[in-house]
């Protein structure tokens, strides 16, 4: 352990940029906001580049306790921060691709009149995740944690006068503190039982700790309600539902927030509980299932969506999963491996999406889209290069990384073929969806009519649950195209191709510092300090397997070209055939392209009797019938009685003389009938 | 002898008519008077008390009450001539600019 007393800078720089933009912004020219949001964050990212230089295994972890906070008796809590290699990766993704997308913003954002509060923001979440990433104990964490909500939250619903977009920050904002309630009990079980929140000292007290093998007990229920905080900010089952609809959010926002740093969070954090997760099976195996089926509950979404940024959004949400199948399997650096890689290619596909989207003023829907290759080659370029590393072509990022995660799901003690089964499944299903929309948006013949733009977007249901915009084109309702409204489609500027090649370069070598173990081994540090036979076992297990681990890669890469043959059988070579299908499967196509229902039936479940409860018991009865009431009725008291009252006070001189001479002679009577006592 | 009773009797038929005349009459000087009527009632059964009781206070106490009411007879009169100048009435019914 050593103090840094760089690490608090970090955070703290895109805190001052939003606080800039935040109080002068509205009154300061464009190109002062940019400078401000941009040189914050660059010196964050510079602080990040910084430390990553002069990190050295020996010394770390390096931690800095900046003020007191909580003392109270033996519990104490400090505003510290924490720098390991986990963190070190953590917070170089989130500067790194936080900085380009930055960069990106300014071109895409241009144009909105909310400009310097979208800089704002960015700014603010960028110091939350650093605060969520850098803390060292959980209840800083947790500051962050709720901080990105927040910043989410006001990203999402940017343009609020659209219904939707505010429906859709709400709907974010409440499912999350859902998880955030799991998360919270979570850190209460701890102060109770360890006394402390702080990572070193939580971890040093769980480590004399046995396996829990009966599946139940403390570290299971710590670990599964921190499974409830991550499933919630990580879009996991149930919880996923937020994500697709935070799409109403301006697409730099997706790419930054809803797919490359926030919704990591959780995943993050199970990784840095790895200590409670390793001596709570049950817990681990909860991961492992709910990471799983998510990755391919999403992906089946996925592939019925026409809303070129809902497929993004089901597509992140099925990588997630990857990376909790990954942790659930005890391979926590695999999953962070995904995480990084993930990072950069779903950031570089959603940021493409936001050119193309850009380009041709507000469409989303894909079936409008075709042929855009001629129009855009750089979008075109970049795109190709992020859906063949999503789908796990070698030799690009995502191979490495998805690889790695189903090997280790097939082979690690806590794994079984079962999840290596679905996890393929998956992958050839990833594999289809996102060939399937690079085909529809950049081959064929351009289907959308520019003059006809339906630019005006379906105003949503008052109620998110209720939302069906898995069919309704979105157009950007606010984004101001106004001064260059082009008819055809066009590239995008090169302040936003930039971030696009940057990060189509990272999609491309990413994957290439996990070759051979050298990530999990610069990761290893952190890990290690769990259970120490399960390392033992894995690499023993990898120097058996060595030929399995070729086959299983085989039929990984199998499963990426059969899924991009299907694509271009589908939608390049035969395009009428996809509707056939559709007929055919009739109500499962049906189902599936209505997200499987999921969100009307949480609606009826939920949704509903809550609101109507709330709206009977609580809203009529207890507050209009008890509350409101007894407060109403006092005051109507006190006013009947005034009301008589007041009538003495006529300002008639002689009445009130009469009034004193009717008490005196009542006294006087009185004095008379009872008589003087002394 | 005369009894005590007597005095008191008179004392409460002189304040009655004073509060009486207080409360029905208009006219202000009237009204000015019976104030003098209610005082000079109490002062009698001052008076009485103290011969009754063979105590000086009850006197001492009347000649108290006698300096206040010259006092407040001259002030009160001068205020009277007041308004009379500026409203040219006594009618206390129709001295009530400072009511609402």
């Amino acid at each position: 352990m050593t103090s840094n007393p760089y690490l608090w800078m970090v955070p703290l720089l895109p805190l001052a940029g939003a606080a800039i933009n935040g109080f002068f912004g509205r009154r300061s020219s464009k190109q002062a906001i940019t400078t401000i949001a941009l040189v914050f964050c660059g010196a964050a990212f510079a602080m990040a580049l910084f430390l990553a230089a002069t990190f050295s295994p020996a010394s770390a972890p390096y931690y800095y306790d900046l003020a007191r906070w909580i003392r109270s008796g033996n519990f104490q809590v400090d505003y510290s921060f924490y720098l390991d290699q986990l963190s070190l990766v953590m917070l170089l993704v989130v500067t790194g691709v936080g900085f380009l997308i930055h960069i990106y913003s300014v071109g895409y954002m241009w144009d909105d009149d909310g400009y310097y509060r979208f800089m704002c923001y960015l700014n603010l979440f960028m110091f939350f995740m650093l605060m969520l990433v850098l803390a060292k104990n959980y209840l800083v964490m947790f500051i962050g944690w709720e901080g990105v909500g927040l910043a989410s939250y006001l990203l999402i619903g940017f343009w609020f006068v659209k219904d939707s977009a505010a429906a859709a920050g709400k709907k974010a904002f409440i499912v999350n503190r859902i998880g955030d309630f799991g998360f919270l009990i979570a850190l209460f079980l701890m102060i109770q039982h360890f006394g402390s929140l702080d990572f070193t000292r939580v971890f040093a007290a769980v480590q004399p700790l046995p396996v829990e093998t009966a599946g139940s007990g403390l570290l299971t229920a710590i670990g599964l309600l921190l499974m409830v905080g991550a499933a919630g900010k990580s879009a996991q089952i149930p919880l996923y539902i937020w994500l697709p609809d935070a799409m109403e959010g301006p697409t730099p926002v997706s790419a930054l927030i809803h797919a490359a740093t926030m919704v990591t969070a959780g995943v993050y954090m199970v990784a840095r509980s790895h200590v409670i997760f390793e001596r709570a099976p049950t817990a681990l195996m909860v991961v492992a299932i709910i990471g799983t089926l998510t990755a391919l509950f999403a992906a089946t979404i996925g592939i019925a969506q026409t809303d070129i940024k809902k497929v993004l959004a089901y597509s992140t949400v099925s990588q997630l999963g990857y990376m909790f199948m990954a942790c659930g399997v005890g391979a926590f650096s695999a999953g962070i491996f995904h995480l990084m890689t993930h990072a950069f290619f779903k950031g570089l596909l959603f940021l493409a999406a936001g050119s193309v989207i850009h380009g041709i003023a507000g469409e989303q829907d894909m079936r409008k889209m075709g042929g855009l290759r001629y129009y855009m080659p750089w979008t075109f370029l970049t795109m190709t290069i992020g859906t063949f590393a999503i789908a796990g072509f070698p030799p690009l990022a995502g191979f490495f990384s998805k690889d790695e995660i189903l090997w280790k799901a097939f082979s690690s003690p806590y794994g079984s073929w079962v999840y290596w089964l679905l996890g393929i499944t998956t992958a050839f299903i990833t594999s289809f969806y996102m060939f399937r929309l690079w085909f529809l948006t950049f081959f064929g013949d351009y289907r959308g009519d520019a003059a006809t733009h339906d630019v005006t977007h379906q105003s949503a249901d008052a109620h998110a649950m209720h939302d069906k915009h898995g069919h309704d084109a979105h157009g950007h309702g606010q984004h101001g195209h106004g001064s260059h409204e082009q008819s055809s489609p066009h590239e995008s500027p090169w302040v936003m191709l930039g971030p696009l090649l940057v990060l189509a370069l990272l999609s491309f070598v990413g994957g290439w510092i996990g070759i051979g173990g050298r990530f999990e081994h610069f990761l290893a540090p952190v890990f290690q300090s769990g259970v120490s036979s399960e390392l033992a076992h894995e690499t023993a297990g990898e120097a058996a397997g060595k030929g399995t681990e070729m086959l299983l890669m085989l039929i990984s890469v199998t499963a990426a070209v059969l899924g991009l043959l299907l694509a271009w059988t589908l939608y390049l070579r035969q395009p009428q055939l996809p509707a056939r299908i559709a007929d055919r499967l009739g109500g499962i196509y049906r189902a599936v392209s209505n997200k499987y229902y999921v969100d009307e039936i949480y609606g009826a479940l939920f949704v509903k009797p809550l609101l109507d409860g709330s709206t009977t018991i609580l809203w009529h009865f207890v507050d209009q019938g008890l509350i409101d009431a007894a407060v109403n009725e006092a005051a109507d008291a006190a006013r009947h009685v005034s009301d008589n009252a007041r009538h003495m006070q006529s300002g008639n001189l002689r009445s009130y003389a009469g009034w004193v001479a009717a008490g005196g002679a009542v006294v006087i009577a009185y004095m008379v009938w009872m008589g003087v006592t002394k | 002898m005369v009894p005590l009773s007597y005095y008191l009797i008179l004392s409460g038929i002189l304040f009655m008519c004073g509060v009486l005349g207080f409360l029905i009459k208009r006219n202000i000087i009237t009204i000015f008077m019976s104030i003098e009527l209610m005082l000079n009632g109490v002062n009698l059964s001052f008076v009485a008390f103290a011969a009754h009781w063979h105590q000086l206070s009850g006197q001492v106490f009347v000649f108290f009450v006698m300096v206040v009411a010259a006092a407040e007879a001259a002030v009160g009169l001068a205020i009277i001539i007041a308004v009379y100048r500026t409203r040219e009435t006594l009618n206390v019914d129709q001295v009530n600019l400072l009511k609402l």
